[in-house]
């Protein structure tokens, strides 16, 4: 048995023995410790140091509330910085660190930041490190070097590199009433909404409920408080309407009384079991929440309070009773109310030594006098602790008599020698979800605290998070928070008997003893009393002004024990009270929270992929896929030895010379049915719809209401009501998004009916000389000849038994066709196509030949229609109707819109023999190291297998009126540069005859 | 935020598509006033406090609903289809 | 007041800190001013700053409803960059760069201008196009652009997954070197130190509550400090334009108000030492000094003034940043926050004269207005001065969108949301 750890007593299983370590050291702990209690009754003090300072600290707090005790977990392979080593359970084979030390936690270099003392108070770096103004370090160059070091010097843990390994997982779950805080309001008010039949969620941070009661040592009931709380949780377990939820931390309140809660499901266990998540994000749509979320004690501020071994009376009290540890042999209480009493006689109760009661109240009721005896000490009032002795661990305190109302020092100052400092400035409610959920804390000036605003979301208060302070008032406000949350009214039946305390917990009004030294308002950002009042010097007097300044309150714990002991000085300092300094918007997250749990599945699974019908062949025949969008596509079919330019030009040779195959199953479709479609698509598209003949396809252009360039593809007739509409790959979704924007809002008097058919079809594009031939070889059911199926007709017929649709387009300037077939006869349909192209040398082909085709072609596609041309840029002015309006119609003839010099769509070929590159630019100097504005862009090129060089598309100032000029391609990204011809981007048969024919 | 769609029920914001203010008018398709066009393009009130506005449910049934919602506290006082209006704009 | 600087700190070291003067007044109002500044945040300041500095106009007062600084100045992801795409964009951001580099000198007061470069990851061929046209577009006037490989962004950048079996594999980058991140605070309380040593009044707790008029023309306001009258009044309220637009008659503007949420993790050791942005979604990120992961992704997608966000939001921020860097799933989220920002329909700022005479203009910073600061001060303080646009904001006007004259960089339509 550890020197610290009682005899008996607490919650901890004495007769397990769990072996772990910290910064390599071995060290043993019961079933039911913390590391912080472990650490604790294994007499370690030095846990921590501090962020700027390198200050020596140990474990303050015993609970989320933690600024100093925080280290590195080291579990499955990584490291997880930054944990509170009080939120920490213990377990067999846990392996902590101390961090932000070097070498070592108990010699650590950073500590001679201590040295710079003054010099490196609130906001010191902005007045300095800026450097010279002229030479080698001019400009931001010095800065830079001293943030090198700065920055190795600050942080706190060491993050690793190695992929997280845990596995997330997302709930939505939805409930009348969301209890949170499983201390004894909250189970008071899960019980009493359980019992009038509403569906109740309780969700507590720590591994079991019970909060207070756990440590105590009051009766409920005629029982041990930890046990009531044991049986009401019980009870609460077995009712079907009511979800448990422990070591599950609800940490935001969003709109609609939607909150967030993290369980922590698989941390408290040596190894996560295989499948099972680390820990699970719950979403929880609640009706109404309770908050039971309790209080927060804080400390006070004097010089040396941030010596290991001073800690929070309260912590002292839980350490003492829940895990069975004593934080010193000598304990020291220094107080301003009369909670500190309840510590002492905890302590003494567990077989501990409590040397002294320090409060700086000048008298004090009969039963904190009473405790106080039974501590076996007479409390000094009216005096205040003014220092700390110790470096590493706490060896004396000093104590000076004080007078609070004057807030003045007399006497002579003496020491008390002691290990541990047990201090209570009071208690805060934890009102951090209420200030989420919107409105501003409410300063109450009897009790010294901020008390939860008037709610603006469906919540309701329980227990020490309004302010009160005694079980008896905890259990009355918990059930009848439980029985408005059900609509009822508050009950008379009796409650649960507990002795009513007659403790002042109300505080004096004092938070600061000022004196030599450097005092702590915020530990973990060593932010001194001072630091406050040289912000307050400097005007940096508002509430964020001060915040920012010092970064008070800013560290992993949020300033939970820092808050109002910050506010309070400033308040001093200003002459103002409390609430004039101004309060705290609380955000979420209430306490941390890893990032992958808010990822949950979508960790490692960011986006779903889309895979086209003939994906799994186009992987079985040596495609590579290349992304776009969400979708994979084949980029083309490289055999062996091959690169992928030479297999794009065979590919595209092969079209041109004879016929290949290409999967245009991502272009998206939509389908327009209904009296009023035709009507619809000429609004909708610049070029008239309702003349187009059934069974025939046509060319459609949309324009965005500001007159610019939407999308574009082939709409067709295949009955007078019915349309299938196809859009660019990367537009599918904008444009349905639109189109039903269309119907809904502008014309909801239209009957159309629009559904995305995207994914129901298969579609493969068949082009080249010999694609018809093909056809004839496997379509059966209908002709395709130039009569029964000319350019942009539709026909209807089966391949190989299964039903086609076939429309003769071109996107490749070929003899050419799309067959859709559905998605389930896509590979059957592709491989009897294949079959039937053999005799010709029919050849695959993927994005890169498409590309080279259409580039020869002079088709845009989403690289010319960038967002920013308009339909005159590309010219296709002649898609205009002049006859009707459409969308764009309205503002598409606006000055800077029909400007000649705009950049405007042409062709450019390369004179050097060499590539072109996408994103290349345009300009008119010949001199590569100089050359000046840009006239333009590439906006895609190719080797063209058709013209035997590399051309390109290109958007250009002026366009056309360029054409046969020269310019120079200027890539200095990719160190290129080379002459060009500007063209016409009609390249190859510019009149169409190949596809026509 | 939760949105009582009036055909799917209350459902979380992330089903939900924003599309804006609703309070504007198209002009009439054959309008040549290019101011009308403009306000109708570019010009928003964006007024702190309620604000009508479209928002799609295009995780769920796709249809266009107009939502009043205050813009300081994103706090829904009505939702309404906009379909079955009488006329459209002036939903809800 | 002393000037900043090492020795100055440890003089006041050795006197127990205790001589250190405010870092601005706080004078009541005059009645009069020559320009009064609506907005303290970071561009009235830096707009102050300048009308004294470059015009040697200081009967100035820069009027703050709340706290200096209380906007989007303290609320962004600090990242300076002039990376743009398009001529207009980034002659002005890069104006902006050009004063951000001598910025701490200038005004006394270190800014921690970290010059470490920014970084988009493109992941997709066509995607490693688009910014390497931005990229020579930017080599074109002049600009610092690199395009890395991914084996050079790997040793850059370690953590990525650069793995080609990556959802969303890494095809390149694009890198400006002399971009970075600032310190966001100490840009606001730079600028107001400065301004308040030339003489400018910074006025806190003062809202204005309606605008004075001669006719048509405005002439002063009435705030909740009283009656100001004054020459020229200048707007930079950001996302509060069009409240404070209204007050003034403009019930319609070519703006909306969304919220921005921005999240910052638990410190750690140095981790990432550039800005790199993530291309298959919206997400970028960097650390602080202190050493937080500080990062941000899209809109909350709807108007709104509440400074609140959602949780679908951050939930799509927390996914992308781990598909980026898959380790940082285990790091924890320590705050979230939102900014309302004052989204224009082009995604472009408007600077300008009017809309009303005697009232100047300066908003529509979408999510890019922090690096702007500089710049934009600058060049509105030259449209106060002289009445006319200086080069860098001429294109900037309201009424590029009746010409149709937009500047608009993601190629998105009216939608503000989608910029």
């Amino acid at each position: 048995m550890s020197p610290r750890r009682t005899s008996a007593g607490g919650s901890i299983d004495r007769t397990r023995t769990i072996r772990f370590t910290f910064d390599g050291e071995a060290h043993t702990g019961h079933a039911g410790d913390t590391l912080a209690s472990a650490l604790l009754a294994n007499g370690v003090s030095l846990v921590g140091r501090s962020f700027k300072y390198h200050r020596p600290r140990g474990v303050f707090s015993a609970g989320v509330d933690e600024p100093n005790a925080l280290v590195t977990i080291l579990r499955e392979g990584v490291r997880e910085p930054n944990i509170p080593a009080t939120q920490i359970e213990l377990h067999d084979g846990l392996r902590a660190e101390s961090q932000n030390r070097f070498p070592s936690l108990a010699w650590d270099f950073g500590a001679l930041n201590q040295l710079g003392g003054r010099l490196l108070g609130a906001g010191f770096y902005y007045k300095t490190f800026m450097g010279p103004v002229a030479g080698p370090l001019k400009g931001t160059r010095f800065w830079m070097m001293c943030e090198h070091v700065i920055r190795r010097a600050a942080g706190l843990g060491r993050a690793d590199y190695e992929a997280d390994p845990s596995r997330y997982e997302h709930m939505n779950a939805f409930c009348d009433v969301l209890v949170v805080g499983g201390g004894i309001a909250g189970l008071m008010a899960a019980e009493a909404a359980a019992k009038a039949g509403k569906r109740v969620i309780l969700a507590e941070q720590e591994k079991q409920t019970g909060g207070f009661a756990r440590w105590s040592g009051e009766t409920i009931d005629a029982k041990p408080a930890d046990a009531w709380a044991a049986e009401i949780t019980a009870r609460l377990s077995a009712l079907d309407n009511v979800r448990l939820l422990t070591r599950t931390a609800v940490w935001g309140y969003y709109d609609g009384n939607t909150l967030a809660a993290l369980e922590r499901v698989n941390d408290h266990v040596a190894r996560t079991p295989k499948g099972h998540p680390r820990q699970r994000h719950w979403t929880i749509r609640a009706g109404t929440v309770v908050l039971a979320t309790g209080a927060l004690e804080r400390p006070i501020v004097f010089p040396g309070n941030d010596c290991p071994g001073v800690m929070l009376a309260g912590a002292v009290r839980r350490y003492a009773g829940e895990f069975g540890v004593l934080p010193g042999e000598k304990t020291v209480l220094f107080t301003n109310n009369d909670s500190a009493y309840q510590a002492a006689a905890a302590i003494r109760r567990a077989g501990g030594h409590v040397a002294a009661i320090v409060d700086v109240r000048k008298q004090i009721g009969d039963e904190a006098t009473a405790l106080a005896t039974e501590a076996g000490v007479v409390p000094l009032t009216g005096h205040a602790i003014v220092g700390t002795k110790g470096g590493k661990a706490l060896s004396g305190a000093v104590v000076q008599a004080f007078d609070a109302d004057t807030g003045r020092l007399s006497g002579e100052a003496r020491p008390i020698d002691c290990d541990s400092l047990a201090v209570s400035g009071g208690w805060q409610p934890v009102i951090h979800l209420a200030s989420q959920a919107g409105g501003k804390p409410v300063w109450d000036a009897e009790k010294q605290a901020f008390l939860p605003p008037e709610p603006t979301q469906r919540w309701i208060g329980a227990g020490a998070f309004l302010g009160e302070t005694g079980s008896v008032e905890a259990l009355a406000s918990g059930r009848n928070a439980g029985l408005k949350s059900a609509d009822k009214r508050p009950s008379r039946a009796k409650l649960p008997e507990t002795a009513p305390s007659a403790l002042d917990l109300t505080p004096a009004p004092v938070l600061e003893i000022r004196g030599k030294g450097k005092a702590f308002v915020d530990f973990q950002h060593d932010v001194t009393a001072d630091d406050v009042r040289l912000a307050h010097r400097e005007g940096f007097v508002s509430v964020e002004h001060l915040k920012r300044y010092t970064t008070l309150g800013m560290a992993t714990d949020q300033g939970k024990t820092s808050n109002v002991p910050g506010l309070a000085i400033m308040a001093a300092a200003r002459g103002i009270e409390i609430p004039q300094a101004g309060t705290t918007r609380f955000r979420p997250p209430f306490s941390p929270v890893a990032i992958g749990a808010l990822a949950a599945e979508r960790y490692g699974d960011l986006k779903p992929e889309r895979l086209t019908p003939l994906h799994d062949w186009h992987e079985e025949h040596g495609a590579e896929m290349t992304p776009a969008g969400l979708w994979h596509r084949p980029l083309a079919y490289a055999g062996a030895g091959e690169t992928v330019e030479q297999a794009y030009i065979r590919e595209a040779s092969a079209v041109r010379r004879s016929v290949g195959l290409v999967d245009v199953s991502t272009l998206g479709k939509i389908a327009v049915k209904g009296p009023d479609a035709a009507t619809f698509l000429d609004r909708v598209y610049t070029n008239t719809f309702s003349t187009l003949k059934v069974g025939k396809a046509r060319y459609g252009l949309m324009l965005r209401e500001d007159g610019l360039v939407f999308d574009d593809g082939t709409t067709w007739r295949l009955g007078e009501t019915d349309f299938l509409m196809t859009t660019t790959t990367a537009n599918a979704g904008p444009v349905m998004q639109h189109l039903e924007y269309c119907l809904d809002i502008l014309w909801p008097d239209l009957k159309v009916h629009l559904t995305s058919v995207t994914d129901q079809w298969a579609g493969a594009a068949i082009a080249g000389p010999k694609a018809r031939a093909v056809l004839e070889r496997c379509v059966t059911g209908t002709a395709v000849d130039n009569d029964a199926l000319p350019f942009m007709g539709i026909v209807h017929g089966e391949i190989d038994g299964a039903p086609v649709m076939i429309c003769r387009l071109s996107f490749s300037g070929e003899l050419a066709y799309e067959v859709y077939c559905g998605a389930g006869h896509g590979v059957h349909v592709w491989e009897a196509l294949l079959e039937a192209g053999e005799p010709f040398g029919i050849t695959p082909y993927g994005m890169e030949a498409l590309g080279a085709l259409r580039i020869e072609k002079g088709h845009v596609t989403g690289a010319e229609i960038d967002g920013r041309t308009t339909a005159r840029d590309l010219y296709l002015d002649g898609m205009l109707s002049k006859k009707k309006s459409f969308i764009g119609s309205g503002l598409m003839d606006r000055p800077a819109l029909i400007d000649r010099n705009r950049l405007r769509l042409v062709g450019v070929v390369s004179l050097d023999g060499q590539p072109l590159g996408g994103g290349a630019h345009l300009v008119e100097s010949g001199n590569r190291d100089e050359p000046g504005d840009s006239i333009g862009h590439v906006t895609g090129y190719c080797y063209s297998p058709a013209l035997e060089k590399y051309i390109g598309l290109a958007l250009v100032k002026g366009g056309k009126t360029r054409h046969g000029t020269r310019a120079f391609l200027s890539d200095p990204l990719r160190k290129r540069f080379g002459q060009v011809e500007i063209v016409s981007h009609h390249f190859f048969d510019p009149d169409g005859e190949r596809m026509h024919g | 935020m939760l949105i009582d769609c009036p055909h799917c029920g209350p459902r979380d914001l992330a089903e939900f598509s924003y599309q804006g203010d609703a309070t504007r008018t198209r002009p009439d398709p054959a309008s040549t006033d290019t101011q009308a066009w403009l306000d109708y393009v570019y010009n928003r009130p964006n007024p702190a406090g309620r604000h009508r506005e479209y928002w799609q449910h295009t995780g769920g049934c796709r249809a266009h609903l107009v939502v009043e919602r205050d813009t300081l506290t994103h706090e829904i006082h009505a939702v309404a289809p906009v379909r079955g209006n009488a006329k459209s704009g002036d939903a809800a | 007041m002393a000037e900043y600087s090492a020795l100055s700190l440890l003089k006041n070291a050795l006197s127990g800190n205790r001589d250190w003067k405010p870092a601005w007044r706080k004078p009541d109002p005059k009645p009069n001013y020559d320009v009064i500044i609506i907005g303290g945040g970071g561009h009235g300041l830096a707009t102050a700053y300048y009308l004294a500095a470059m015009h040697g106009i200081t009967n100035v007062a820069v009027l703050e409803k709340g706290w200096l600084g209380s906007g989007n100045i303290g609320r962004n992801t600090t990242i300076v960059r002039s990376n743009y795409l398009l001529p207009e964009s980034i002659r002005f951001y890069e104006h902006s760069m050009k004063l951000w580099e001598n910025l701490s000198h200038e005004l006394n007061y270190n800014v921690m201008f970290s010059q470490r470069g920014v970084l988009n990851l493109a992941h997709s061929p066509g995607q490693a196009d688009d910014y390497i046209r931005r990229g020579n577009a930017m080599r074109h006037d002049g600009v610092d652009a690199e395009w890395l490989t991914p084996q050079e962004i790997s040793r850059r950048v370690p953590g990525l997954d650069v793995s080609g079996s990556a959802r969303f594999p890494i095809a390149g980058g694009l890198l400006q070197p002399r971009a970075g991140t600032a310190r966001h605070d100490a840009v606001a309380w730079g600028y107001a130190r400065a301004a308040d040593r030339r003489g400018v009044d910074m006025i806190e707790n003062c809202e204005v509550t309606g605008f004075l008029r001669d006719g048509d023309r405005i002439i002063g306001v009435t705030t909740t400090r009283g009656d100001i009258r004054a020459k020229k009044v200048a707007m930079a309220v950001a996302g509060s334009t069009g409240q404070v637009l209204k007050r003034a008659g403009v019930d319609t503007f070519p703006i909306e108000s969304h919220v921005l949420q921005a999240f910052v993790s638990e410190a750690i050791k140095p981790f990432v030492n550039c800005v790199v942005t993530f291309g298959a979604g919206h997400l970028y990120v960097s650390q602080s000094d202190k050493g937080g992961l500080v990062f941000g992704g899209s809109l909350d997608f709807y108007n709104s003034y509440a400074q609140r966000g959602n949780l679908p939001v951050a939930e799509d921020v927390m996914s992308e940043i781990c598909a980026m860097f898959p380790s940082v799933a285990r790091l924890r989220l320590l705050r979230s926050w939102g900014g309302i920002m004052d989204m224009s329909m082009d995604g472009s700022p408007i600077i300008t004269k009017g809309p009303l005479p005697g009232l100047y203009l300066n908003c529509g910073w979408c999510y890019g207005g922090f690096k702007a600061t500089p710049a934009s001060g600058y060049s509105f303080a030259w449209t106060i001065a002289k009445d006319e646009p200086h080069a860098i904001n001429a294109p900037f006007t309201l009424s590029r969108f009746e010409r149709g004259a937009v500047i608009n960089e993601a190629g998105q339509g009216p939608t503000p949301k989608l910029h």
